[in-house]
């Protein structure tokens, strides 16, 4: 397919669309697909075909629209009516309402709320809108115009500029500059060189990736493409988990799709580019999602990590050189060469450029997937976007980046998001998993919770990891049952200083953060946990005197 | 190949470049500390007791895995690392159930050398005791996980000297295991060889030639080296 062709079928289905006095937008995401959607998908066309109404309005799947906790949702278009909570029995209502003009006010949600309002869409820009299953509408909305632009100027050094312009740092939680990792591997001269998208997404509470590639595979097909033909890749692998089956079968057909359509296999778009993707199932393993690991289980090995250096760009799969990515970071290179690397760092503050997409959980009124530009106040996305906390309570911290990353008080709430003020607060940007914490909630529960996500998840590799982490969670457990000592205490504090500074890989070296942050900021938790404990305060008394 | 200068505890060294810091220490008699590290097999900088300071990095480097390199200002012995390695040894007591009293290496154990030369008289851990298995269904050797430290060295050796690849771990983190072919009883694995070298190569008493007593077992740590080392003379010769 050329840029002709693509005009083409991008005007011959927008012309299509056009027909339709209405179109019914059903979210097909896991949220909303598991609250049934897509049968009233199909209680909706049935009842359009009974009424005879095929020929004014189109009802069809879409990706997320974000509100999660309100699914299955329901757009209608062009009138961008909201509907929330929708069964297959209110399919006849709704239709009813949309013949005589009028709104269904029962199951109406409010399109002005902030949750929609304060968003900026970069990565999710299609997600809700095109359906994730048909090419033709990834192309109907600009899609693979980034990839044919590339292509057709030939100039890779001119497209690594652009992306390097943009500020764009890797999604995927650590931020480094994504211009910059290109750059390693397009240096390299030896060849074949491999590009991986990292769509290993596994931190309890993070959904971004998931629903990026469920809204719209394309996107990061695209952005993967273009990232190969910038280093000199031919071959791609997208390593997903096996626990993401919807998202797998939508990366199947849209990597079918496109192959047909040339914009995957050989000689992509008449010029001399080849490029294939192969799809890699995680096992379901966290630590899999650490690069080198990662890249041992795409070769069919146990995955484990390896020292690094060497890094990736340098010998990566088979020793060669390989480009790894997440997938937020490639849905947002097609937007980039679309529009500019100056446009995108446009938005954000000092070195966190473009927006960051985060998944909203824990006590938060608008569970669900945000997308808002990076500078943002973390009170603007949880009191506005997210509704602030439900039933009265207060909230007490925000945990971002997993089992890797910290928490943030309340009283830091004003803190503008970006890599570096929430590294200095002693949490990480992180993949972008965002957990509302209310005044119920113990904050040593919650450590030993993410402990022991860590010590089932180590890999076994190496000592302080493997044995550090079962010895936390041990001594986090004595706090939580209440037979903890000020011994214990220092203990905790110095073992987790050796298993930051001496673990192999990031999943150790980042596994005590959330011990340390909370040690930080509410350590008067873990005094009163030994106060709690008899024999301690008899002991403490003692030394006292 | 070229030569370079580097500081190691203060004293000035030259070294070939493409050598490891820790090959580059010992050819000069100081010693860092290791337990995963096998000459012969590709290190995997597992087990982070070798981790050293390199001057202008807070990060620590695994000295088996990490290139000396021109100018580097590197120390072994800081009073941080030997804490830490302190710590891993402790971890590694309190993992599984080490009692040198009535173990075939006592007195040969490198995990025991290392513990004395820490002065460690203590854990501060609470003692896992986890309930593992002895398996004794091979003719000549035994396995006692109670005193394995997943160090690797029979998994590499197995593979990469031996070519049988025998030998590799189930499950992850405090629960991985060593295991004989699909994880079958060791006597049962068709693949192996009955060679020895894993046996020859284990750094405690997990590895042991049947028949013998508390302290009686005495690893050849000469054999894998050797092997190696007349392999590339032979290579060299055709």
């Amino acid at each position: 397919m050329n840029l002709d062709t693509l005009t083409l079928v991008s005007e011959q289905y927008s012309d299509e669309l056009a027909n339709y006095h209405h179109l019914i937008h059903i979210c097909a995401g896991t949220g909303c697909t598991s609250a049934n959607s897509m049968e009233l998908l199909d209680r909706l066309n049935e009842v359009i075909k009974s009424k005879g109404l095929q020929d004014v309005i189109l009802a069809k799947m879409v990706g997320c629209m974000g509100l999660c906790a309100e699914g299955p949702v329901v757009n209608i278009l062009p009138d961008d009516i909201l509907y929330r909570q929708v069964t297959p029995e209110d399919a006849e209502e709704i239709i009813d309402h949309l013949v005589r003009n009028e709104v269904l006010e029962r199951l109406r949600l409010d399109t002005h709320l902030p949750f929609f309002t304060r968003q900026q869409k970069t990565a999710l820009v299609n997600s809700g809108i095109v359906n994730p299953e048909s090419i033709e509408d990834y192309i109907a909305h600009g899609g693979y115009k980034a990839l044919l632009k590339v292509l057709t100027q030939g100039d890779r050094l001119a497209a690594l500029e652009e992306i390097k312009r943009s500020g764009l740092r890797g999604r995927g939680g650590a931020g480094f500059s994504t211009g910059m990792k290109w750059q390693f591997v397009y240096e390299k001269s030896n060849s074949p060189k491999y590009v991986i998208c990292n769509a290993d997404e596994g931190d309890p509470g993070a959904f971004m990736d998931r629903s990026i590639i469920e809204s719209d595979p394309h996107s990061v097909i695209e952005g993967m493409a273009i990232a190969a033909y910038v280093v000199g890749a031919e071959k791609g692998f997208i390593y997903v988990r096996a626990e993401y089956p919807l998202a797998i079968k939508r990366l199947r057909k849209a990597i079918r799709e496109a192959t047909k359509h040339n914009l995957l296999g050989t000689g992509i778009s008449g010029t001399g580019f080849n490029f294939e993707i192969d799809l890699r199932l995680g096992a379901g393993a966290f630590v899999c999602g650490e690069e080198t690991a990662l890249m041992q289980s795409v070769m069919g090995n146990r995955g484990n990590p390896m020292p690094r250096p060497p890094f990736p760009a340098e010998k990566g799969l088979w020793s060669q050189p390989t480009l790894i990515n997440n997938v937020e970071t490639l849905a947002n290179v097609p937007r980039i060469i679309e529009k500019g690397g100056d446009w995108f760092a446009s938005t954000g503050v000092g070195k966190s450029k473009g927006t960051k997409v985060f998944a909203l959980s824990g006590k938060i009124t608008h569970t669900g997937l945000i997308e808002v530009p990076m500078g943002i106040t973390l009170r603007e996305i949880i009191e506005e976007i997210g509704g602030g906390v439900p039933g009265g309570r207060k909230l007490k911290a925000v945990q971002t980046g997993g089992p890797s990353g910290g928490c943030i008080p309340a009283e830091y709430l004003d803190t503008q998001v970006s890599y570096e003020a929430l590294n200095e607060l002693g949490a990480i940007m992180g993949s972008g998993g965002m957990i509302v914490i209310d005044d119920s909630s113990s904050m040593i529960e919650l450590a030993r919770y993410f402990m022991e996500f860590s010590m089932d998840e180590s890999c076994g590799k190496c000592i302080p990891c493997r044995a550090g982490t079962a010895q936390i969670h041990n001594l986090l457990s004595l706090f939580v049952e209440g037979k903890a000592t000020e011994n214990d205490l220092e203990k905790l504090e110095e073992l987790c200083e050796v298993v930051c500074n001496t673990s192999l890989c990031g999943l150790g070296q980042n596994a005590p953060n959330p011990v340390i942050s909370t040690l930080k900021y509410f350590r008067n938790e873990y005094i009163e946990a030994i106060r709690r404990n008899p024999d301690a305060v008899e002991r403490m008394e003692i030394n006292h005197e | 190949m070229s030569e370079i200068q580097l500081t190691i505890n203060g004293q000035a060294i030259k070294a070939a470049e493409g050598e490891t810091i820790l090959e580059t220490a010992r050819a000069n008699g100081i010693d860092i500390p290791t337990l995963c590290h096998q000459e012969g097999v590709t290190p995997t900088g597992a087990c982070r007791m070798c981790l050293v300071e390199l001057d202008g990095t807070n990060k620590l480097l695994p000295s088996c895995v990490t290139r000396a390199a021109d100018g580097m200002v590197i120390r072994t012995d800081t009073e941080k690392l030997k804490r830490y390695r302190r710590t891993i040894l402790e971890l590694l007591f309190a993992e599984r159930n080490h009692t040198c009293a009535v173990c075939v290496s006592n007195g040969h154990c490198e995990l025991q050398s290392q513990a004395q030369a820490h002065k460690i008289d203590h854990v501060n851990f609470d003692y896992r005791n986890p309930q593992l298995i002895v398996d004794l269904s091979h003719e000549r050797f035994g396995i006692d996980h109670n005193r394995c430290i997943l160090c690797g060295r029979c998994v590499r050796v197995c593979d990469e000297i031996e070519g049988a690849h025998t030998r590799d771990m189930r499950n992850r983190g405090i629960a991985t295991l060593i295991i004989t072919d699909f994880d079958q009883s060791w006597g049962e694995a068709s693949s192996c060889t009955n060679c020895g070298k894993c046996v020859e190569v284990c750094p405690t008493g997990a590895l042991f030639i049947k028949g013998l007593g508390a302290g009686e077992m005495v690893k050849n740590h000469e054999l894998v080296p050797g092997l190696v080392n007349t392999r590339e003379v032979v290579h060299a010769k055709n």
